[in-house]
């Protein structure tokens, strides 16, 4: 029994009913918020921790045989993803404090941002396809409501695109795991790869593949199935896009990385191909997206997209190498995306506005704050000495090595581009003169608390990106050590299912 | 038996898919709702029909005798259907909050509803 395995889902589901017990004192929910998010991240930091000494972690819940009870499983991997998780759901706990407003709050702003954790840590944890499914729809759930939350004119078309397209990924996905579970007989994903690699008649393999892709690259909004993500990101309370933008599409992410390496890595010719030009795709769409568009927000939602494409990359090239520059991505790009989107939204209360046209001047009176996006932004584009530089040529490295010429121009391209876009929010924003349009400015410039608040998370996050660029080290050996626990799934098998002498 | 339910489920994700492509979003919401359930039925019969053996152990014996049902695909649908059940009402409620605010039941018409 593993206490460690269970802390990071129970902790926020514990935080969200005390959040919802405490429902009418908007004090206390504000400070489970930010102790709830804390402890989760503690928990993360402990697991990580034992799992970087000990091995992968297993419990069996309920005390049920592997391959027939539930098992929670972590490895350097998923106990990584836990701790940004963490990381993540303090910053924002913090940073909505000052930004969520009291109606927000009286619609359950605090319960569902736990839920919502709840469900991330539960899926980067399960080892169990069909946990899998019901931590994602957890997650979706509490998504779907943060989403719409004010529910405003502008968010609906986008929350229509979001529930449409990702209530169709998980019908893929169910359907996916019904007609695996007909091929195999069982649903522990460690499972499912030993007796999947004995299977005689392997004609359904394929197409089953296929399925995971499709419905876990809607998640992750890869190409050509990412342009709900763009449609909603920039609807919601700015606090809840950062949310999203930090950790949603990365549990997609990491559901492909697990299935691509554990269960489907018997045919990389013909999946991780297929992955490959998706990967390509999804990086031009993504940042050309980016570059037509002159909203704050929605620019970076589509630098999403073109990221995702980096991860994809990183698994499809399937060595060694890309796939320590595929995990070191996700650890970089969490951390940088949620910063920028904490930015836009301290750009958007001292301005009003989040229109590039509408903004300008803002280092002539913030300076502190340019230097607050500048750092993630270069990060975002791949400047050295900080931590993008590293993530990005990791992948491009292995790019070459794999002799895959056409896809690491796309990626040199792509983060040419992301440059540009980055520029262009700089020069829009914070260089240009404030345009002389004469608004009424009637809103009431924000007190220094609120405004500490929210430049405290973005610095403390803008700090996490300097300290994984200058001290890349440390980070490289975590993504090395995931990188090979991903490609020796034969050690996962063994851990889940070897201490109960399972193994049908 | 395999054979009609194949076709059932066949028909109900064609006409699922028929229906989220009309531009109507109670008509999109119906769609979701019928591909729930064609999964649903898809999970059921994939494990295969077997009538009259529930999967019990009987008195003194430690596996059931003879082949029996596998209980576990019934556990995934009934899984499946209630979070289907919570996901599509949030759906009808946001169909109805955004006729609401928006009064049009028409995707193309919401298009301007983003600037």
């Amino acid at each position: 029994m593993n206490p460690a395995l269970v802390l990071p889902i129970v902790l926020p589901l514990l935080s969200g009913t005390l959040s919802l017990v405490l429902w009418r004192s908007r004090r206390m929910q504000r400070l489970i918020a930010v102790l709830g998010t804390l402890a989760l991240l503690v928990s993360g930091v402990r697991l990580l921790g034992l799992v970087s000494r000990d091995g992968i972690q297993v419990l069996q819940v309920g005390g049920w045989q592997a391959p027939f009870g539930i098992s929670l499983v972590a490895d350097v991997l998923g106990a990584i993803m836990v701790v940004l998780t963490g990381i993540i759901g303090l910053a924002v706990a913090i940073y909505s404090l000052a930004t969520t407003g009291r109606g927000h709050e009286a619609f359950g702003y605090f319960p569902l941002m736990h839920l919502l954790l709840a469900g991330v840590a539960g899926a980067f944890l399960t080892g169990d396809i069909f946990n899998l499914y019901v931590w994602f729809e957890v997650m979706l759930v509490a998504s779907f409501a943060l989403l719409i939350l004010g529910s405003e004119r502008p968010q609906m078309e986008g929350a229509i695109k979001y529930v449409t397209l990702n209530l169709v990924s998980s019908v893929i996905f169910l359907v996916a795991v019904g007609l695996l579970y007909s091929l195999v007989g069982s649903l522990n994903m460690a499972d499912i790869a030993q007796r999947l690699t004995r299977l005689e008649d392997r004609r359904l393999v394929d197409a089953l593949a296929m399925m995971f892709m499709v419905a876990f690259g809607i998640k992750a909004a890869a190409f050509p199935l990412f342009f709900w993500l763009p449609a909603s990101y920039h609807t919601p309370p700015v606090a809840v896009s950062a949310l999203f933008a930090g950790l949603l599409t990365k549990v997609g992410v990491y559901a492909l990385y697990r299935v691509f390496t554990l269960i489907f890595h018997h045919s990389p010719g013909y999946t991780h191909e297929i992955l490959l030009w998706g990967a390509g795709l999804t990086m031009l769409c993504g940042v050309l997206g980016a570059a037509a568009q002159h909203e704050f927000r929605r620019i970076l939602s589509f630098h999403i997209v073109s990221q995702i494409g980096y991860m994809m990359l990183g698994l499809a090239l399937f060595t060694p190498l890309a796939i320590i520059g595929g995990v070191f991505y996700i650890i970089h790009h969490i951390i940088v995306k949620t910063n920028l989107f904490l930015v836009s939204g301290i750009v958007h209360r001292l301005r009003g506005s989040y229109q590039l046209k509408r903004l300008g001047g803002l280092y002539r009176e913030h300076p502190w704050l340019a230097i607050l996006f500048l750092i993630p932004a270069l990060s975002l584009a791949g400047m050295p000495p900080l931590s993008g530089f590293f993530a990005k040529f990791i992948v491009i490295r292995a790019g070459i090595e794999a002799e895959a010429y056409g896809v690491t121009f796309i990626a040199l391209l792509v983060g040419l581009l992301t440059l540009y876009s980055m520029v262009k929010i700089w020069s829009e924003v914070f260089w240009k003169p404030l345009p002389e349009e004469g608004e009424s400015d009637d809103r009431q410039p924000p007190a220094r608390r609120e405004l500490w608040l929210m430049a405290a998370p973005a610095l403390g996050l803008a700090l996490c990106t300097l300290f994984i660029g200058l001290n890349a080290g440390p980070i490289h050996a975590l993504a090395e050590a995931s990188a090979a626990q991903l490609l020796a799934p034969e050690h996962y098998i063994e851990a889940v299912l070897g201490e109960t002498g399972g193994g049908s | 038996m395999e054979a009609v339910l194949a076709i059932a489920i066949g028909v109900l994700f064609a006409a699922a898919i028929y229906m989220m492509l009309r531009r109507s979003i109670v008509k999109l919401v119906i769609g979701l709702m019928l591909l729930s359930n064609a999964a649903n039925l898809l999970i059921f019969t994939m494990a295969g029909l077997t009538r009259g053996a529930p999967p019990l152990v009987p008195e003194g014996m430690s596996a059931p005798a003879g082949p029996v049902a596998d209980p576990l695909p019934q556990a995934l649908v009934l899984t499946a259907i209630v979070i289907a059940f919570g996901v599509l009402s949030f759906a009808v409620v946001l169909v109805r909050r955004a006729w609401e605010i928006v009064r049009t039941d028409d995707l193309n018409r919401m298009k301007d509803t983003d600037t």
